[in-house]
């Protein structure tokens, strides 16, 4: 008994070779190097509609192509052809006889003379890709709507940082204050500092900075409420320590659990001076530097705030004459890492130190050799106010 | 920026010979003139560049609005020279560079011999005054549509080469083996600069020696296309050569080079 197998075996196939050729699953196609069509297969016949007569020395490859492939088939792809012997998986609609088009995927050889190297003959295989190339512009629409709505994000979170600290610091009349803001990475997500400056009274000023846990839409949030309760309990002419302590209660009542720190500076004028009333929670403390050359942490340390009722806040008065400076900072700054090292409390005294005329320069020049220090890449928000005497 | 580094700017041949510049076009990079280039080394300081946003050219220096226009490109040409301390250029610009290289003779006549015009197009769009460019806005679109389509495996395999991955050098090696391939944005933005610009008032500033030269059957840039070019340059040579298709510095490159040498060696 023969299989079926040995049936297809034994039967001699003489015309095997040109009915693989002719009724392959794909167009096949050889081209003088130039292009001209010198033989073609039945199967690319069938799917475009065109004689062999038609197609046979009297047409170009290109020629059978829309005008945008002419374009990129001239451009791209015969010189790559020619280069490298080969393109693979060339993206080209083939016009029909009937003016229809079939989008196709075209690899190509191109064949080389042994001993000359003069280009013989171009071989190429034609692919039906229709529902492959609808696939293709699916996705090539899905990849723009995907970056519309990063944009989208993106401007939202710029939009809604800009509300988190103040368009422009404040001119104070006897007081030279100047602050910088730079958001973690990329600026594309929203950072948890902040810090404000406004005014209660005439010679009566709030400076305030702040770092609530956690970046994003909630984080700011939470960002929003601390820098408006920080206005609402100073108007009522409250010390930083009373300020706080109102902040506290406020975060602990919010649905939110995330914390914060923050610092609160009150500044009211006495004659040619200005008295600092400073109050911290769970923030680094600001550093004031003496007209003498000295630097000292001015405030005393209080409880993170949002988390614990039991919170205990103290004011510390510090009277600051003519050349003196407070500067406050966050974590970003402290905290900014450069491989094992941190930039740290000493390299920002350092900075400070260096006697500063323009409140404005030191924070500027600050934030400059903290973003050097990280290779310009800050993994962390970075806020700095400074307050300074002329 | 160093220019040299950002162009990937290669230099052979006589280093006290004649600047001799050549520059790719649309959809390729310097490796275009492998074939054309060797001629003239004996008696030419050669010099090769990839336009930024092709080949081996810095990705890192792609600057959308700077390529937005040919006077980008200029720019760029200009900067190599300047580099170089380079006078007396000869400039070969293959397709769009021929334009490129006409915007930077404009801008700096002094600097410039000669210039070599390779299947050149000043317009590739028909126009209503009646000049034919051989293609429709429409066409043009089309092409920048399938360009999507024909760097999908660009976009997953090569990205990570542009922002530099010092850990993965293979991936550099495989751009190099693939010639004519680049950032899709990059090619998009090159191909409609390309084919969207109009430089026809140009060439008529452009005081240069120049060769134009045509392929007899081109369907980029046709024979009533070159012959345009060949019209509006004041000082032009016009010479079509017997090859087919838009690359002759590829498939006609001894006659390509022919054409060059008898124009470049000529005396002034």
């Amino acid at each position: 008994m023969n299989t079926p197998m040995d049936d297809f075996l034994d039967t001699p196939r003489d015309d095997d070779v040109q009915a693989l050729y002719d009724r392959a699953p794909c167009g096949y196609l050889s081209m003088t190097p130039d292009g001209k069509i010198i033989r073609v297969n039945d199967t690319f016949l069938a799917w475009t509609g065109y004689e062999r007569g038609d197609l046979i020395a009297r047409r170009m490859f290109v020629d059978l192509l829309t005008a945008g492939g002419r374009l990129f088939h001239e451009t791209t792809y015969a010189p790559m052809l020619r280069l490298q012997g080969r393109a693979r998986e060339i993206a080209l609609d083939i016009v029909c006889a009937d003016g229809r088009r079939l989008p196709a995927l075209v690899n190509s050889t191109l064949e080389r003379d042994g001993t000359s190297g003069e280009p013989q003959v171009i071989r190429a295989a034609v692919f039906d890709a229709t529902e492959r190339r609808q696939y293709e512009q699916q996705l090539v629409v899905e990849k723009a709507r995907a970056e519309s709505s990063e944009a989208k994000a993106q401007l939202i979170a710029r939009t809604l940082q800009q509300t988190l600290i103040p368009p422009a610091v404040p001119t104070i009349d006897g007081l030279d204050v100047a602050a910088v803001y730079r958001p973690a990475g990329s600026g594309a997500e929203i950072g948890g500092d902040f810090y404000d400056v406004f005014k209660v009274a005439t010679d009566d000023w709030v400076v305030a900075i702040g770092d609530v846990q956690g970046k994003g839409v909630e984080a700011a949030v939470v960002t929003a409420l601390a820098r408006y309760t920080i206005r609402a309990a100073a108007a009522d002419q409250g010390e930083p320590s009373t300020v706080l302590r109102t902040l506290n209660n406020v975060l602990i009542a919010d649905q939110s659990d995330r914390v914060c720190s923050a610092v609160v500076i009150r500044l009211r004028r006495r004659g040619g001076e200005w008295r600092a009333s400073i109050g911290c929670g769970g923030h680094p403390l600001p550093l004031l530097h003496r007209q003498d050359g000295s630097v000292t942490e001015a405030g005393r340390p209080g409880t993170l705030l949002g988390y614990y009722a039991e919170a205990s806040f103290n004011d510390m008065d510090v009277d600051m004459r003519g050349g003196d400076t407070l500067m406050a900072y966050t974590d970003g700054v402290s905290e900014a890492r450069q491989a094992n090292a941190w930039f740290g409390e000493a390299r920002i005294a350092k900075t400070l130190a260096r006697g500063w005329t323009s409140a404005n320069h030191l924070t500027n020049h600050l934030l400059e050799e903290v973003l050097e220090f990280q290779g310009q890449q800050p993994r962390d928000d970075i806020a700095v106010v400074a307050v300074r005497v002329p | 920026m160093d220019p040299l580094l950002r162009n990937n700017v290669h230099v052979s041949g006589l280093p006290v010979g004649q600047p001799m510049m050549f520059a790719h076009g649309f959809g390729c990079d310097q490796n275009m003139w492998r074939f054309v280039a060797p001629r003239f080394e004996d008696a030419f300081r050669v010099i090769l560049f990839d336009h930024v946003g092709a080949g081996e050219s810095d990705l890192t220096a792609y600057d959308h609005a700077k390529y937005s226009s040919l006077a980008g490109y200029a720019r760029d040409v200009l900067e190599i020279c300047d580099a170089m301390e380079l006078q007396d250029v000869v400039f070969v610009g293959h397709s769009v560079s021929a334009m490129i290289g006409a915007l930077a003779a404009i801008e700096e006549p002094n600097r410039f011999d000669k210039l070599v015009m390779v299947a050149p197009s000043a317009r590739y769009i028909d126009d209503d005054d009646g000049y034919v460019g051989g293609f429709s806005t429409e066409d043009i679109h089309e092409l920048l549509d399938s360009l999507g389509s024909n760097y999908l495996g660009w976009s997953a395999a090569m990205a990570p080469v542009i922002i530099g991955n010092p850990q993965r050098p293979e991936l550099g090696q495989e751009l190099t083996a693939s010639f004519c391939r680049t950032d899709p944005a990059i090619a998009k933005d090159f191909a409609r600069v390309t084919f969207m610009s109009d430089n026809r008032d140009d060439l008529s500033r452009l005081r240069t020696d120049t060769l134009v030269l045509q392929c007899r059957s081109d369907v980029i840039a046709p024979l009533q296309v070159g012959e345009f070019v060949r019209d509006a340059v004041a000082r032009s040579t016009y010479i079509v050569l017997d090859s087919t298709g838009h690359c002759p510095n590829l498939s006609a490159p001894r006659e390509t080079a022919d054409a060059i040498d008898s124009f470049v060696r000529a005396g002034p």
